[in-house]
């Protein structure tokens, strides 16, 4: 998994709340292999009109923000589905952070084993970034996952995000590695589950 | 541990392989379920050379992609291909799997519990949102990202942050024609989509006693809709007659010996949730949505609401949502026309479900088309054996094979663009049942009478099937 510590980039202001996994990625185009590359497909269905022409106006496509790697968001992204498809299509874009006031809590998981960064803030300061975006596109976005800090112009924000998951982005940990140096341990705890509770094993 | 314990602490002690520093734990997973959408993840494992940690508490299930109709050929080379490779994954890993020609094929949430799989007690993960469901039995039970799944398949192990507690007590009993379908709306619509989130919930108070377990089970499914990751109800004696004599389920001595322990999972006296929410059931009216998301629900009596007193972004986003859902505001929920109407999901496709649609259809037509496709291959059998599919048939519905369907789609049961739905399903989000698609979600009985008038329809107000309308 890539590290994120910190980047400096174009942040997109999506405005948008309750944004779900079927937003992020409609279910139809989830058959297909990651090779594929997932970052046509995201926001695919509010991005494109039925007959595949672009949406006019719509804030991702929109040239004032082209090439963003950080998208400010309202509250309670990345709600519903589990798929973390959702997280491929953010990912495959160039998306590395989404700023907002909640995330689902299985997107944020996903987000993370990803390299994407879940930055929380609140209800306030996403507004204030989201006003500070339109009346001024132009202008990088800063977000420093050591210093816990997005940093905008003048405009200075702190963030919270789970302290595991903090580790884990700031070092690329793979947790399968980290879960494996654990094999006796969960060899043990096998035995004592299967001897305290023996109708765990299914009787078939 | 010293002190009261809620349920969801005592599942969590149970499963705890080790604590880091962080505050992370290693949680062991008794059950694992995967569909084709796990394609993710076994590629994952692939890539590592690996195995399974664990085969024999892993379970496959064909749901997500599978056909409704013309089955077994699968004419979509695209759809087949995900089946297949479910299949060559199971044989490959050396897993169960309910597939395609199973006779207890399924969607996996009515499959686990039908099946005997699902048992108090338990920490049960599946890569699909909806895995809550399964905490209708008092387990522990979650949704994961491909990433988790392709962790638990190589390691039967997840490491998760304990989650806080929050209490939903529901007081007095639900009024007739209030199911667990109406009570799961008006929460979400009363503590808001994210209003549960960091959340284990569990369920209590006299209503949830009084629900059987298919309504326990729609109730923990919708729980993700609200935010909470898993949803929790005491195992009693509904729960323990429920699970003997099925399959999986342990029997003679070993089933005794299981119901003495489970009987001691339930909330200890004095145990202390971080949040507390309490609901009178006598409040809970007949509930659909409206909008795009599960929140925004209204007793069936209500009007489509104006954006007037919002503040700008707000009102943005309402009138947004109306224009998506092609409705104006103060119009009349009951003066919504549908254009076709669904039965079915891992929320409304059990027996209990169809028995109470076919009870508002039984001898009336539907006005609109609609699909009706149970939950589970045993679903179907039963419903067939009591005659609910010809009510169905006879009412102008499609009777159809078991499978997620026309929820999320992706097997080709889609609502056309434009089209507005009555719905059993669990999500109203923009294109969830296709391009452009409107849905309304409602219990299985609010469907029926949806179907029967041709627009959203009070169930209440209906009469007694058999007087026409």
């Amino acid at each position: 998994m890539e590290p994120f510590v910190r980047i400096t980039a174009t942040a997109c202001p999506l405005g948008l709340a309750n944004v779900d996994t079927d937003q992020l990625i409609p279910a139809r185009f989830m058959s297909r292999p990651r090779s594929a590359g997932y970052g046509s497909f995201l926001l695919h269905d509010l991005r494109f009109a039925p007959d595949g022409t672009p949406v006019p106006g719509f804030v991702l496509d929109d040239p004032r923000w082209s090439g963003a790697r950080i998208l400010v968001a309202r509250r309670n992204f990345g709600t519903g589905s589990s798929r973390e498809a959702a997280v491929y299509a953010l990912a495959d874009y160039g998306i590395r952070a989404v700023v907002a006031p909640s995330f689902g809590d299985i997107f944020a998981s996903n987000a993370v084993k990803n390299g994407l960064l879940p930055a929380v803030v609140t209800e306030a300061e996403a507004e204030a970034l989201i006003a500070a975006l339109e009346a001024d596109p132009d202008g990088d976005v800063t977000v420093d996952l050591e210093a816990l800090t997005i940093a905008r112009g003048p405009l200075r924000l702190g963030f919270a995000i789970d302290p595991a998951r903090r580790l884990q982005l700031l070092n690329g940990w793979d947790d399968i590695d980290l879960t494996l140096r654990h094999a006796p341990e969960i060899a043990d705890f096998a035995r004592r589950r299967r001897n305290a509770e023996p109708w765990v094993d299914p009787r078939h | 541990m010293t002190g009261p314990r809620t349920l969801f602490d005592k599942l969590w002690d149970a499963h705890v392989v080790l604590t880091r520093e962080d505050g992370e734990s290693l949680l062991w997973v008794d059950r694992h379920f995967v569909h084709e959408g796990s394609h993710h993840a076994f590629r994952k494992v692939d890539e590592r050379g690996a195995r399974l940690a664990e085969p024999g508490l892993t379970f496959g299930v064909a749901d997500h992609y599978v056909p409704t109709r013309g089955r077994p050929v699968i004419a979509n080379r695209e759809i087949a291909g995900m089946v297949e490779r479910l299949s060559a994954n199971a044989a490959r890993h050396g897993f169960r799997l309910f597939g395609l020609d199973d006779p207890a094929q399924g969607i996996v949430h009515v499959v686990g519990p039908e099946q005997g799989l699902t048992l108090p007690g338990l920490v049960i993960v599946c890569g699909d949102s909806h895995t809550s469901t399964h905490g209708a039995f008092g387990a522990y039970a979650f949704g994961i990202g491909a990433s988790e799944v392709a962790h638990v398949l190589m390691t039967q192990t997840l490491w998760q942050k304990k989650p806080k507690r929050m209490r939903i007590t529901v007081e007095g009993a639900l009024p007739p024609h209030v199911s667990a379908k109406d009570l799961a709306l008006h929460v979400i619509a009363a503590i808001g989509a994210d209003g549960a989130r960091g959340h284990a919930v569990e369920y209590q108070g006299e209503a949830i006693r009084a629900l059987s377990m298919e309504g326990r089970l729609t109730l923990c499914n919708m729980s993700i809709e609200a935010g909470a990751r898993t949803a929790l109800v005491a195992p009693d004696e509904t729960t323990f007659a429920w699970i003997r004599g099925r399959p999986f389920a342990p029997e003679g001595d070993a089933f005794d010996r299981a119901v003495a322990h489970w009987r001691s999972l339930a909330s200890d006296p004095g145990a202390v949730f971080d949040t507390e929410i309490a609901i009178r059931a006598a409040d809970v009216a007949p509930t659909v949505t409206w909008g795009t998301s599960p929140e925004q629900a209204l007793p069936v009596t209500a009007a489509v609401p104006a954006p007037s007193g919002l503040d700008e972004a707000r009102a943005a986003a309402l009138a947004a949502d109306l224009d998506y859902m092609g409705l104006t505001p103060g119009m009349a929920l009951a003066d919504i026309r549908v254009d076709r109407v669904f039965i079915g999901s891992c929320t409304n496709g059990r027996l209990e479900d169809l028995r109470a649609a076919a009870a508002v259809l039984k001898g009336r037509k539907s006005a609109v088309p609609g699909l009706v496709a149970p939950g589970s291959s045993v679903v179907k059998r039963a419903a067939e054996a009591e005659g609910l599919d010809r009510i169905f048939v006879d009412a102008g519905l499609t009777w159809a094979d078991s499978g997620c369907s026309m929820c999320v789609g992706m097997n080709g049961d889609l609502v056309p663009s434009g089209e507005r739905c009555a719905s059993t399903t669990n999500r109203n989000f923009r294109g969830r049942q296709g391009l452009g698609a409107r849905t309304h979600l409602m219990s299985p009985a609010m469907v029926a009478a949806a179907a029967v008038t041709g627009r959203i329809t009070d169930v209440r107000r209906l009469g007694p099937a058999g007087t026409g309308d």
